[in-house]
């Protein structure tokens, strides 16, 4: 309070202490706003320039909300005012800059802009200083009401780089001709593409040049105040021509001119150089230039004895690492990595790991690289990482023999990392029949080697290598009898351990009762994953945020998989970011879509072999359990089941979707006539990828077959990415039927056979012609079909709102006519309508009679046949 | 932008103005962490760090260290040679300034802050204009005091 009568205070030192309490210690939510408001009003318009420009000091130290509503329609008019003192412009455009950040909403756009962007013409260079940055903020937001500031700019910055250094007075820095204004030019400058201007364009040129040739130049002091402004200018260009990124040779120029500053003295240049290098590697004229460093950060990334500078050596090295030079990167990081601060390992290791991967020209050299990588740095190797070679190896044939072999050696050390453990369970469960021929690591071998490692490992890669023991039960018949005692022991029979538990007595089971082709069936090599976008990647990513990761971004993962995988980028949307599911590690279900063995085994056979397996077990837990997890399927729709989610939804109406997942829409139209009907379904690729061998056929049940007839027209076997593909189906009615048609769908999509299975929504009701009839023919016909059996009533609760509209509405769709006035009880509904089938047409009368007290309805349906009566009833009564 | 500038020494905050709007407490906790940061560092080390999202360029003045956090897009160069003016300043205001000059006349240090960097920018990088602003205002302020002595008060 003290304060605020300070301020109000005509004696200068009173006010100025009132304000500098104000500034510091005053944040911008107090409740004394108000009446500083007040103050600061009565200062603003003093015209005293010492008193205003403590008052926007004040405005822009605060820069509350309040403040905002009260003084930005003030300020802009104060500071493009001829009058105006220069100082009290300069106050007044950074003021109403901290003003525009804070509350943009606040601050009008108006006349006075464009009078702002002349500000950059003044004479005072304080003023111009003020206002570009300004200006650049205002111009981040709106580019377009700012664009005539380029040329000016330009002009100006054209005036400082070729002015002789002393020509600016007290503007110049250490013999630098204004250097903040330089750098605020530029900054301004990057806010645009290059100029269309080809003058305007030249001239931005040349001072560009100019700049790259003053650093080529001696300097005129040996201060380091001279060199960090000139070099800040120098920067700020590279900045803009990387921006830019249009001349080569300015690219190439500012690449060489980096490269010299790798080996300054200086650690601030050297780290600036890395920085500003990696936006360079980015650019396509510049990446060969930058390349040709490598040596030199390399060096970097051994001598240098600044962290932070080493950092910046690791990203410069990701940046520019290609085919050409990936394994020299590779193998200088893995070796900086055994003694890298522990601060960055994390990152590298998954740098490392990525570009082992996306470089990989061999996949020996891939598989070597990563178990380095979890030799050296274990500890710092995430799941992801190790999934994602289990991905390669196993999607890879040729590699797995050598991968199989490479990890048996790696396990041979005596104390290894668990992940190797893991790594190495899994690809000899999966392959070790691939390196068994050889005496030195034949299956008894394999196994005591996994074994030996057993009892050290947590309880997660126990289980998994539990799942290998059964897998090698399947591969090497002859050391069954030794893995059988090994799960029999009291300590995996009664571990404490339920999971441990479960996975020993349930293999135990399997392996004693099933037979060998059942075993085989079961314990299948696991199928190839479907190719997405490297978990790896996707975790960097997470870990850096978007725009720090330079060259990345766009890049098509080629590793994996075949020509058709790699464009699969699209393809994460199937199973979200559960990277987990990925693979089979411990208790993770797995995709059901990405194992068509097992279920092609379901399709072909009657007897489902595994379900018989299935039931062996007393207690199948749901998700505890590896047999349940590749049996059953949690993650996504089973592609065996028919959906019919919105089966009932078409009841009532024609059109509409059917069928709905990540990769698939499925649309219908439908119309009928009499006993003839046609559905158009459309099917929309919801990805960016083409569906291969695409196939939909129809299919009905034998007894279907005689009621129906359906015809499905072939279609086109490729989607393409986001594209349409319709198909007609023709049907016609032969007799009342109860059953329905299934839509049966196939696809390869990502390498992977997608299954679906739709019913589709054709019921009797769609051959309804609907018939008017008066009061007395209705009731007279309806006496006629008294028989008990003709009649079908139920009584059943609503399911939605009772609203007569709606009902109406869905007795139309049904079909029938709808007859007013027939009823005495005008809230009940009555339908008449004829159902046309080829061989017979059956009349057929409704009563709808509505209870709203008790939310109830009863459905009485008469018509000559009593299956047909039963059907409607059955359909329109789950509608209401 | 710069989003805030604080001058400490081992432990000790001396100065600090905040471009953004932060709590205190926020502001606290900061200042803690990037204390600790700063100080851990070797002589000879690079004046820049990527702290948090922001980078945070630093520079040792005798036992006095100076510190400005800027945004991503921001020059690191120039920043520091906004800190260097920033010396240059107070050095010409205080003549030869050292740290007590700042503990004793820490308003004057804010004013010449309010007069060189506005809003986290450069508002005035001339020295002369600078320090003409902050001249002007003492001779009112010293105007004030003869006047009141004269009345003898």
């Amino acid at each position: 309070m003290e304060a605020v009568n300070l301020l109000s205070s005509n004696k200068y030192t009173e006010k100025q202490i009132g304000y500098l309490f104000i500034s510091v210690l005053v944040n911008s939510n107090s409740d004394l706003i108000s009446l500083i408001n007040n103050g600061i009003k009565n200062d603003l318009a003093s015209r005293n320039p010492t008193f205003m420009n403590l008052a926007l000091h004040c405005i822009a130290n605060v820069g509350s909300r309040e403040m905002a509503e009260a003084f930005a329609s003030q300020i802009p008019s104060i500071l493009v005012a001829g009058d105006t003192m220069d100082s009290v412009k300069q106050s007044a455009a950074l003021c109403l800059l901290r003003l525009n950040r804070t509350s943009p909403d606040l601050v009008p756009m108006g006349e006075w802009t464009a009078r702002v962007v002349h500000l950059l013409n003044d004479q005072h260079l304080g003023v111009v200083t003020a206002a570009a940055s300004l200006i650049t903020t205002l111009a981040q937001k709106s580019p377009e009401d700012f664009k005539t500031s380029i040329s000016l700019a330009v002009a100006r910055l054209s005036r400082i780089v070729t002015s002789a250094s002393i020509d600016l007075q007290d503007y110049t820095y250490y013999f630098v001709a204004a250097p903040w204004l330089s750098v605020k030019l530029l900054r301004l400058l990057q806010c645009y593409p290059p100029p269309e201007d080809a003058a305007l364009r030249s001239r931005l040129t040349e001072c560009l040049e100019t700049i790259l040739n003053k650093a080529q130049e001696p300097p005129k002091s040996k201060k380091v105040q001279h060199s960090n402004a000139k070099n800040a200018v120098l920067f700020e260009a590279i900045a803009l021509i990387i921006h830019h990124d249009s001349e080569p040779t300015l690219l190439v120029r500012a690449c060489n001119q980096l490269g010299q500053f790798l080996q300054h003295r200086e650690t601030n240049l050297r780290y600036l150089a890395l920085e500003s290098m990696c936006t360079l590697a980015s650019s396509e004229f510049s990446h060969e230039a930058v390349k040709t460093h490598i040596d030199t950060v390399i060096n970097a990334l051994k001598t240098e004895r600044d962290v932070s500078v080493r950092q910046r050596a690791v990203d410069l090295l990701y940046a520019m690492c290609d085919r050409s030079n990936a394994k020299q990167i590779v193998a200088e990081m893995l070796s900086y990595l055994e003694n890298a601060d522990y601060s960055i390992r994390e990152e590298m290791v998954l740098k490392v790991a990525i570009l082992a991967e996306k470089y990989a020209v061999d996949y020996t050299w891939y598989v070597d690289t990563i178990l380095n990588l979890i030799r050296i740095a274990g500890d710092y190797v995430s799941e992801e990482v190790w999934y994602r070679v289990i991905q390669i190896v196993i999607n890879q044939d040729d590699v797995q023999g050598y991968a199989a072999k490479t990890v048996f050696e790696a396990l041979q050390a005596p104390a290894c990392h668990e992940n190797l453990v893991k790594v190495g369970g899994y690809i000899l469960g999966e392959f070790g029949n691939l390196i068994a021929g050889d005496s030195r690591s034949s299956p008894l071998v394999q196994f005591n080697l996994l074994h030996s490692k057993f009892h050290l490992c947590s309880v997660p890669t126990r289980a998994l290598l539990l799942s290998a023991y059964i897998k090698f039960i399947n591969l090497f018949p002859e050391v069954k009898a030794t893995i059988q005692d090994v799960l029999r022991s009291d300590s995996q029979l009664r571990n404490a351990d339920v999971e441990l538990q479960q996975r020993a007595i349930e293999y135990l089971r399997l392996s004693c009762i099933a037979s060998t082709d059942i075993l085989a069936t079961v314990l299948e090599e696991m199928p190839p994953f479907p190719e997405r976008e490297s978990s790896i990647l996707a975790k960097l990513k997470k870990k850096k945020g978007p725009g720090n990761l330079p060259d990345i971004d766009d890049t098509r993962w080629n590793v994996n998989g075949s020509a058709e995988h790699s464009e699969d980028t699209e393809s994460t949307n199937k199973s979200p970011p559960s990277l987990m599911a990925d693979l089979l590690p411990t208790n993770r279900p797995r995709p059901a879509s990405s194992s068509p063995t097992l279920l092609s085994a379901g399709t072909m056979g009657s007897s489902h072999p595994f379900t018989d397996l299935l039931n062996l077990n007393s207690t199948p837990s749901a998700g505890a359990s590896l047999l349940v997890d590749v049996l059953s399927d949690i993650s996504t729709p089973a592609p065996i089941t028919v959906s019919e989610d919105n089966f009932s939804r078409f009841v009532c109406k024609n059109n509409g979707v059917i069928y709905e997942d990540q990769l698939l829409q499925i649309g219908l139209k439908a119309e009928y006539r009499q006993n003839l009907g046609r559905i158009y379904v459309f099917y929309g690729n919801k990805t960016s990828t083409q569906f291969l061998s695409f196939s939909s056929s129809v299919t009905s049940s034998d007894t279907l077959k005689t009621q129906l007839n359906v015809h499905a027209k072939a279609v086109d076997p490729t989607v393409d990415g986001g594209a349409q593909l319709q198909q007609v189906v023709n049907i016609e009615c032969l007799s009342d039927f109860t059953d329905a048609p299934v839509l049966d769908i196939q696809f390869r999509y990502g390498g992977t056979l997608q299954k679906i299975a739709v019913k589709l929504p054709v019921m009797l009701n769609k051959f309804f012609q609907p018939t008017e009839m008066t009061s007395q023919d209705f009731f007279q016909r309806w006496k006629q079909l008294g028989v008990p059996q003709q009649e079908v009533q139920t009584i059943f609760k609503a399911q939605h709102p009772m609203d007569t509209d709606v009902t109406n509405a869905k007795i139309l769709g049904f079909g029938v006519a709808l007859l007013i006035g027939v009823d005495p009880n005008p809230a009940n509904f009555v339908g008449a309508g004829v159902i046309h089938t080829k061989n017979t047409q059956v009349g057929c009368l409704l009563r709808l009679e509505p209870n709203t007290q008790a939310q109830m309805y009863r459905l009485t349906l008469r018509t000559s046949r009593e299956s047909v009566s039963q059907r409607l009833c059955d359909l329109l009564s789950d509608q209401f | 932008m710069c989003s805030f500038e604080c001058l400490f020494r081992q432990g000790k905050l001396r100065l600090q103005k905040w471009y953004v709007p932060l709590s205190d407490k926020e502001k606290k906790k900061i200042t803690r962490e990037l204390v600790q940061t700063v100080l851990a560092r070797k002589p000879k080390m690079c004046s820049f760090l990527e702290w948090r999202d922001l980078k945070v360029v630093y520079k040792r003045y005798a036992s006095l260290y100076f510190c400005c956090a800027i945004e991503d897009q921001d020059n690191e160069l120039i920043t520091l040679e906004i800190i260097h003016r920033y010396v240059e300043l107070l050095d010409k205001y205080f003549g030869s300034v050292c740290e007590l000059d700042i503990i004793f006349n820490f308003e004057k240090a804010y004013f010449i802050l309010d007069e060189f960097l506005l809003g986290g920018e450069a508002q005035e990088t001339s020295k002369k204009n600078v320090l003409k602003a902050i001249e002007q205002a003492d001779l009112l302020q010293e105007v004030r005091h003869l006047m009141k002595s004269m009345w003898g008060r």
